[in-house]
């Protein structure tokens, strides 16, 4: 055999291991693409729930007698709210009477029911008196029956919600008592216990404030590292060894910086536990590297001429560097210091070390309330036993997504706006 | 409300002032001179957080280690097998001493590590391989920010995930086969880990693929190799250092990754190399230490600090090398 004929005659081999190897690199972008889209679809479709929340309507005649002549709000928030729903539930259902199956009635009422009912009776106190139909929160079980994520055909003790239940919510069905609504508690509540009582409002303020105080943070003293690191320090060891350390710095692992806030943010200044000012300045000392690289590669992109030029007109070095170059770099710098608060808006681990991790009902008014973040708030919730939160925790996800949705688009359009080849 | 103030003044009010004071001095060279002076010693200032930052990291896990380890002898914590850092309500109650052996732990994080990197690694330089050396330009543009989007998830979205969808997947998909596979397994939390380190992987070796010379490739091309041939033989031997260093940041990474492991591995300390078993990882431990109202003398709550500065040094030690390598290997080809 020619040399010619052992190469043709290996060809084909070759040929089928090209080919072979080129679909080896597709298909593994293709698998990383397809989980993707799976964690999507899994949490898009287990937490679109959530959206909606199911009501139940009843038929409640407040009585004038029970409110008495008082109309004053204090005396109108003292009245027996939860009592005048369960004499709804026992004249819908009359054909309950032990006292075992009673409680079981009125379970199937959320116990925020009561709370809506009297903001419903604040706000309009002419309702009293009269029998009007008031749609009110269904209680977690009921709500996920409803929602089709409980299966009828398995036994009794192997679900949450028994049979009597079901009997007493499909009679509600009937009568058209039943009904899905768009679930704004879980838009403007804090946590709670009871899944169809809790929200996201209290979590996010945690997040806002959390993030407010990282950017005042990290934005100013990030750029100005840059600056002084790219611009006035002279090339030498120390320089070398600062440059190497902001580099380590970038990948510590963000537990780290959670030891580290809470030895020395909690421990040795005495700043409280749970507060978002912490938080913030835990992230922020987190994002620190990040925007300071970023930073310096947009200042480095700054042609030198724009340098020569205005220290040729008698600028001095601070101002060319302030006055010239920094405005020139600043879309990258806004960039970086973006894409810095984006890791720190989904980052959990330091928060939970420095206690942003407590069961928090209140909202949060400012960075120095007890708070917890949005994704710590996932964390909270996915440890929750109630089948309910799934769809919560699933939902919340969303948000937390969707927020960092925003915020790349920001970046992308920062980009597009600002971009500058020199 | 006192820091908050100081920490306004100094960062925002300080450098708008300083900025403020400098177009007023125009005119005035000797009064410029010295507002300059300030400002340049702010940006100083500001540079040093980056060192008072590791400084300060040292500092406290450091401290906090050395009075665990005068509790807790060092090599009882670096060689013990047994992890039960129970702290007694009573003295004279079982078991009240703990056990504070962190080999156990170790051996958790390394298996989630290596499963982690069983995914990350093919699956990540293929893509790269992929997108460098075969994509066109609109998969590239497109198929690369997608990938990226992987490491944008946050990691407790991956927790979650991995608790709820792939945990059960996988188990139910083994026990049909007949093994008994734990509802927390070392395998879904480290498969889930390898997905979120996957882009990682890809963009660094990406970055290093890139960086080999068209001219050793044009020479393989013209030996007549094909492409898959000058790819294996030529291109990834030549990058090789720098794959090296790729995988080394993503293993450290994999060992300081937190919540994914608090969420899908499980808490109790086996000592196991099976990867259907239900392990603990360091970072595990660390957040149920100190999760909780802890009082900061007992040696349970300091010995997450004597964790904390293992996980700092391992990882540095990771990183350290790896920059270096990557560095080295990039200076090559300049």
């Amino acid at each position: 055999m020619t040399q010619v004929e052992i190469i043709k005659a290996g060809l084909a081999r070759r040929y089928a291991r090209e080919t072979r190897f080129r679909m080896y690199g597709l298909s593994s972008i293709v698998c990383g693409l397809a989980f993707l889209v799976f964690l999507l679809v899994t949490t898009g479709s287990n937490g679109y729930t959530a959206l909606l929340q199911t009501h139940i309507g009843l038929d409640i005649h407040l009585l004038a007698e029970d409110f008495g002549d008082d109309r004053s709000r204090e005396s109108l928030s003292k009245a027996n709210y939860s009592g005048f729903i369960k004499e709804a539930l026992r004249q819908t259902f009359p054909e309950v009477t032990k006292r075992k199956e009673k409680k079981a009635l009125y379970r199937i009422m959320s116990g925020g029911a009561q709370y809506q009912l009297r903001e419903k009776v604040m706000a309009d106190p002419s309702l009293i008196g009269r029998s009007v139909t008031y749609w009110l929160l269904a209680d977690d079980e009921v709500d996920v029956f409803v929602k089709g994520r409980i299966d009828r055909d398995v036994p009794e003790k192997n679900r949450r919600i028994k049979d009597i239940t079901i009997g007493w919510v499909d009679r509600l069905a009937e009568d058209g008592r039943v009904e899905k609504r768009f679930n704004i508690p879980f838009f403007t509540a804090g946590d709670s216990r009871e899944p169809e009582q809790a929200g996201i409002f209290g979590a996010t303020m945690g997040s806002i404030f959390t993030m407010l105080v990282t950017m005042l943070l990290a934005f100013p003293i990030g750029v100005a590292a840059a600056i002084y690191l790219q611009e006035f320090a002279p090339k030498n060891r120390i320089t070398d060894l600062l440059e190497v350390n902001i580099n380590n710095l970038a990948a510590v692992p963000s537990i780290i910086f959670g030891l580290l806030g809470l030895a020395i943010f909690i421990n040795a200044f005495g700043l409280p536990r749970s507060v978002p000012l912490v938080g913030g300045m835990v992230l922020a000392l987190m994002t620190l590297p990040t925007i300071i690289i970023s930073s310096r590669a947009a200042l480095g992109a700054v042609p030198p001429s724009i340098r020569e030029a205005a220290l040729g007109l008698g600028a001095s070095p601070v101002q060319t560097v302030l006055h010239h170059v920094v405005p020139l770099a600043m879309p990258g710098m806004l960039t970086g210091t973006i894409i810095g608060l984006a890791q720190a808006l989904g980052e959990s681990a330091p928060l939970l070390v420095i206690g942003m991790v407590a069961f928090i009902v209140d909202v949060p008014g400012g960075p120095l309330d007890p708070a917890t973040a949005l994704p710590v708030q996932i964390y909270l919730w996915s440890d929750s036993p109630e089948r309910a939160f799934v769809e919560r925790t699933s939902a919340a996800i969303m948000v937390l997504l969707l927020f960092l949705v925003a915020v790349n688009g920001l970046i992308v359009l920062l980009r597009k706006k600002f971009e500058h080849r020199w | 409300m006192n820091i908050l103030s100081l920490l306004f003044v100094f960062f925002i009010l300080a450098p708008c002032l300083m900025l403020v004071a400098l177009s007023l001095s125009r005119k005035n060279r000797a009064l410029r001179n010295r507002v300059e002076r300030v400002i340049k010693t702010f940006l100083v200032a500001c540079t040093s957080i980056a060192i008072l930052t590791t400084v300060g990291i040292v500092l406290s896990v450091l401290f906090e280690s050395i009075r665990f380890f005068n509790v807790i002898p060092v090599t009882d914590f670096l060689f013990g097998l047994e992890w039960s850092p129970q702290t007694a309500i009573r003295s004279d109650q079982v078991g009240s001493s703990g056990a504070f052996g962190a080999v156990p732990l170790f051996a958790g994080t390394f298996l989630i590590t290596v499963i982690a990197m069983f995914i990350a690694v093919p699956f990540g330089l293929m893509s790269a391989i992929y997108l460098s050396e075969y994509a066109n330009r609109h998969v590239r543009t497109f198929g690369k920010p997608l990938l990226e989007i992987l490491a944008g998830i946050p990691t407790v979205v991956y927790g979650f995930f991995a608790a709820l969808t792939v945990a059960p997947m996988i188990r139910n998909s083994l026990e049909s086969f007949g093994m008994s596979v734990s509802s927390e397994s070392a395998l879904a939390a480290g498969v889930v880990m390898g997905v979120m380190i996957l882009p990682f992987v890809s963009s660094l070796s990406d970055d290093v693929i890139n960086s080999v010379p068209q001219a050793l490739r044009d020479g393989s091309y013209g030996l007549g190799a094909t492409r898959s041939e000058t790819v294996r033989r030529v291109v990834l031997p030549a990058a090789l250092p720098g794959i090296v260093g790729s995988v080394l940041l993503a293993v450290s990474r994999a060992i300081g990754e937190t919540m994914i492991v608090v969420m899908a591995a499980g808490l109790a300390a086996n000592l196991t190399a099976n990867p259907f078993e239900s392990v603990t990882t360091v970072t595990v431990q660390i957040v149920t230490l100190l999760v909780g109202d802890q009082e900061f003398d007992s040696p349970k709550t300091l010995a997450a600090f004597a964790l904390g500065l293992t996980l700092f040094v391992i990882t540095l030690v990771l990183n350290v090398i790896a920059l270096k390598v990557v560095r080295k290997y990039k200076e090559q080809y300049e």
